[in-house]
């Protein structure tokens, strides 16, 4: 089934849609559903997806792993390594409908797991650790078991993508029965690669997911940059990279969001040069060290993970994004049509600026896991601590 | 009876001189500086010496009525394929003189040339290309090690650096212009050199020679060589630039030191050198105390203390078989960018045989090297400057889609300045007053000359490279650096396309 060439990059236009409660309220399935189905031009029916905040509460304490596989095979073989690897507190296949239009879907599970360490290494066993351990588990899936793609793994949230239109990916995964704090989704319009299951919006890493319409003409340096930390580009999309970006940046390295975002869509230098100095400093900083970490090519990206949702144009705004807001609902979209689609009346809408990013977190502890990364934390110490590659290494060999 | 002289019966070049529109004004014969154009006084007339025209081609442009066309000598040897003239002239001349054959420029053998094999992208339709006349377009680089992290912290509501970044030089354009040491070439060269260098926000280098005390206000402009013959080092000359070069090696030569012919020791260069009028300041092939990578080690601090840690540390070194493993010690040992120099890196002086057959291709040396230190988690730590044959700005934009960080020019700089690649530097005959100290020959190259054609080549591949960043879709260099999906082989072999890490064309 998915012995199409893959290329290692794709060309593509696409249509976005997100949705945040402030307060963490639940918001039902229809209406991510209704806001990306009415950015319908935006998509050919290769590809479409969805991410949801919040919908498994009473396992928020396990990383919820979404695998993808192509037959039974691959799927032992992702439990085979998963009964090595982690504990395993819950698995079921993911329940889906069959559409019409869909033929030969691939297998979908889910497993709830906490990775495991082997004694002489329980060292690593702290948080943090717990992260690049998952990190590293599934890289070494995607890249090692044949047909076989972890589509997300982050706590209390999943990821449902396909090939279809967003109505038929819906139907498929059932989206209508899923309430989330957040939604994000992708109408897909690749341009010159086929489509394929594992190529759908949202890309994710952990608890970060992305949904992205433009192309990434950076990706070259992009995935060498992510090389260097440990992290191995495997889905064939360019799309990827940015989750792995956020996850290096943010979590590893400690910077605060808004920063974060600023060394993906930089500042000119002639708009560096014109700044007072600390702030100048600080972003010469950025460009110097983050080079590896800039999107250059034009780009609307949402992103979100446990506590936010954020929405980031390219340094020149080559593709549209709108943003609006009503009480504690935040939407974000490629059109304002898709939001008037399920908020007619916003208080406040506008067109977030070119690199600006839009950033909307949660309130305090309205979640669980909650997190918040407005603030500047402290980047691991260690040089080596901040590669992933610095954990032990697996011992697997299934290819 | 004398012994003949075999080398001198067959001349390289020809000399043909129509007669139809020779004035006789006898500018060729004050031109040549090799005498190959001579006057007889009694029969009013002209006569070459074709043994001596080097073909430098300096009569035939100067010629007020282009009355001169050089040309290869006609003559022919009978074919045969192994036995080239070149051969059997070179074995000619050791059998005349017994000595090391000399030569100048870089390799002059065509071996595979990577760059001409490497084809690069634009976008189309899915992307859009930016016009850089429309739109801003990025070529400032920073040179110098860098940490992998940021520590940032929040002051008032606004975000700060907590620790400001080590010193590291500013590019706005990653074209430096490479060693080439006063005495190879003239002062007005490195005068041009100098000044291109500061009004294009780039970096040019002092070479082994020392410093010119004329060139001490572009100190923020220059980098200073430190070469194992350590002429004219002291420790003003190490504070005088932002960037301390040590050689160990160049692309021209590599595994013996540099070579200045006592004919181009001049007063103002004796000066500087701090060498003797006349005598060779022939520089020994290692570092006299360099005999290890901890030695190596031991002259980065030695000089890093000298300058306070204020100037960033280069090293340089030939791209050799191990090029790989040699540059990550040298990272390790402290450099805070190492320059390897290719095979087809040039020189002043050289012996034919290290020119042409020692060393390899810059484009697998810079590739190797950035995955080599990648691999060991080291590549922030220093900055690569690939240099050696880089003849136009899609090299340029090749090297740093390969891994360079920023290159050096040096032969492209000195054809800009009218250098028409006689390979008889090592004469310190030059007859377009560059690789000489002549003063009447430097005179037919004013500094100001040099600076404006040295200028306008940068400036113009500059333009170009933001075209071609443009036409791939992205509007700052570091979106290049190491991109290998920017570039495709094209004739290439599997084992060259692993190498150099790119897809063959159509993939
Ligand atoms: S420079 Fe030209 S015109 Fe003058 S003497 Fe020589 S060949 Fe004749
Ligand atoms: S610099 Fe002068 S001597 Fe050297 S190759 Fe060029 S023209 Fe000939």
């Amino acid at each position: 089934m998915w012995n199409i060439a893959l290329r290692a990059k794709e060309l593509s236009g696409c249509g976005i849609a997100g949705i945040i409660h402030r307060k963490g309220e639940l918001i039902p399935g229809e209406m991510i559903l209704k806001a990306i189905c009415c950015q319908y031009e935006r998509g050919n029916g290769l590809g479409a997806g969805f991410a949801a905040y919040g919908i498994y509460p009473e396992l928020h304490e396990y990383y919820a792993l979404h695998v993808m596989a192509q037959n039974k095979q691959a799927l032992e073989k992702v439990e085979e390594f998963l009964q090595k690897h982690t504990f395993l507190n819950f698995q079921e296949p993911i329940p889906t409908k069959k559409v019409k239009t869909i033929k030969d879907p691939p297998l979908f599970k889910r497993y709830f797991v906490r990775p495991k360490f082997d004694e002489e290494e329980a060292e690593f066993c702290d948080i943090t650790a717990e992260d690049d351990r998952m990190v590293q588990l599934v890289m070494e899936i995607n890249e090692k078991i044949d047909g076989a793609y972890v589509i997300s793994s982050g706590k209390n949230m999943g990821v449902f993508k396909g090939v279809g239109f967003p109505d038929e990916i819906a139907e498929f995964f059932r989206i209508d029965e899923y309430k989330a704090f957040i939604w994000t989704a992708h109408n897909r319009f690749p341009t010159n690669t086929p489509g394929w299951w594992g190529g759908a919006h949202p890309f994710t890493i952990l608890d970060w997911s992305i949904v992205h319409n433009g192309e990434i003409s950076s990706y070259g340096t992009n995935r060498r940059y992510l090389e260097l930390f440990g992290y191995k580009c495997t889905l064939l999309t360019d799309t990827e990279v940015v989750a792995y970006i956020l996850d290096l940046l943010i979590r590893k390295h400690g910077l605060p969001l808004e920063l974060a975002c600023k060394a993906m869509a930089p500042p000119f230098w002639m708009e560096i040069d014109e700044m007072p100095e600390e702030e100048r400093e600080l972003y010469t900083a950025i460009r110097i060290l983050y080079g590896g970490a800039v999107l250059n090519g034009p780009f609307a990206i949402l992103f979100a993970y446990n506590g936010g949702l954020v929405g980031l144009n390219d340094r020149v705004k080559l593709r549209p994004l709108v943003a609006a807001s009503k009480g504690d609902l935040y939407f974000m979209a490629s059109e304002e049509a898709a939001i008037r689609a399920i908020c007619p009346d916003p208080e406040r809408v506008w067109a977030p600026k070119a690199g600006e990013p839009v950033i909307v977190e949660m309130e305090e502890g309205v979640i669980p896991n909650q997190k918040s990364y407005l603030k500047p934390r402290p980047a691991e110490v260690k040089e080596d601590a901040l590669r992933i590659g610095y954990l032990p290494p697996l011992l697997f060999s299934s290819k | 009876m004398a012994t003949p002289q075999f080398a001198s019966f067959f001349p390289d070049f020809y000399i043909e001189r129509i007669w139809e529109k020779c004035i006789k004004c006898r500018r060729c014969v004050r031109e040549c500086s090799y005498e190959a154009h001579i006057w007889d006084p009694k029969k009013k007339t002209l006569y070459e010496d074709h043994t001596k025209c080097v073909g430098c081609h300096r009569c035939e442009a100067m010629c007020p009525t282009k009355a001169i066309i050089i040309r290869r000598h006609p003559a022919e040897f009978r074919e045969h394929a192994l036995w080239t003239p070149w051969f059997i002239k070179n074995v000619y001349k050791q059998a005349d003189q017994g000595g090391v054959l000399l030569t100048s420029t870089g390799c002059a053998l065509p071996f595979k040339n990577y760059f001409d094999h490497l084809v690069l992208d634009a976008c189309q339709v899915t992307n859009p290309p930016i016009d850089p006349l429309r739109e801003p377009m990025e070529l400032r680089t920073y040179i110098g090690p860098k940490p992998e992290a940021l520590e940032i912290e929040e002051v008032d509501g606004k975000f700060r650096l907590k620790k400001k970044l080590p010193p590291m030089i500013k590019l706005e354009v990653p074209i430096m212009f490479a060693a080439m040491s006063y005495g190879a070439i003239s002062l007005h060269v490195h005068q041009g050199l100098a000044k291109a260098a500061r009004d294009l926000g780039t970096l040019y280098n002092t070479g082994e020679g020392g410093l010119h005390a004329s060139l001490y206000e572009y100190g923020s402009n220059t980098i200073v060589q430190c070469a194992s013959g350590r002429f004219g080092l002291h420790v003003d000359y190490l504070n005088a630039g932002v960037a301390i070069e040590i050689k160990i090696g160049q692309g021209a030569k590599p595994g013996i030191g540099g070579h200045l012919p006592g004919e181009k020791v001049t007063e103002e260069i004796s000066k500087t050198r701090m060498i003797p009028v006349g005598s060779d300041a022939i520089s020994p092939a290692p570092h006299h105390d360099i005999y290890s990578i901890e030695d190596l080690r031991g002259l980065i601090f030695a000089l890093k203390e000298a300058t306070e840690y204020k100037k960033l540390v280069f090293v340089k070194i030939a791209a050799v078989h191990n090029v790989a493993a040699i540059a990550s010690g040298i990272v390790r040992a402290g450099a805070d960018a190492v320059v390897i120099d290719g095979l087809k890196g040039g020189t002043g002086a050289a012996p034919t045989m290290f020119r042409d057959y020692i060393g390899i291709p810059i484009e697998l040396a810079i590739s190797a090297v950035d995955k080599r230190l990648r691999e060991e988690g080291i590549r922030h730590r220093a900055s690569i400057i690939a240099s050696g044959g880089i003849r136009c700005s899609a090299d340029v934009v090749k090297a740093i889609a390969l891994g360079a960080d920023a290159v050096y020019i040096g032969t492209a700089a000195l054809i800009a300045v009218g250098c028409t690649m006689c390979q008889r530097c090592y004469t310190g005959k030059c007859p377009w007053g560059i690789a000489t100290n002549n003063p009447e020959l430097i005179k037919r190259l004013p500094p100001e000359v040099a600076y404006e054609k040295i200028y306008n080549l940068v400036k113009a591949w500059a333009h170009e490279i933001k075209e071609m960043l443009g036409a791939m879709g992205i509007n700052s260099i570091e979106s290049l650096k190491g991109n290998r999906d920017k570039l495709r082989a094209v004739g290439l072999t599997k084992e060259e396309m692993e190498i150099l890490e790119v897809k063959h064309a159509g993939e």
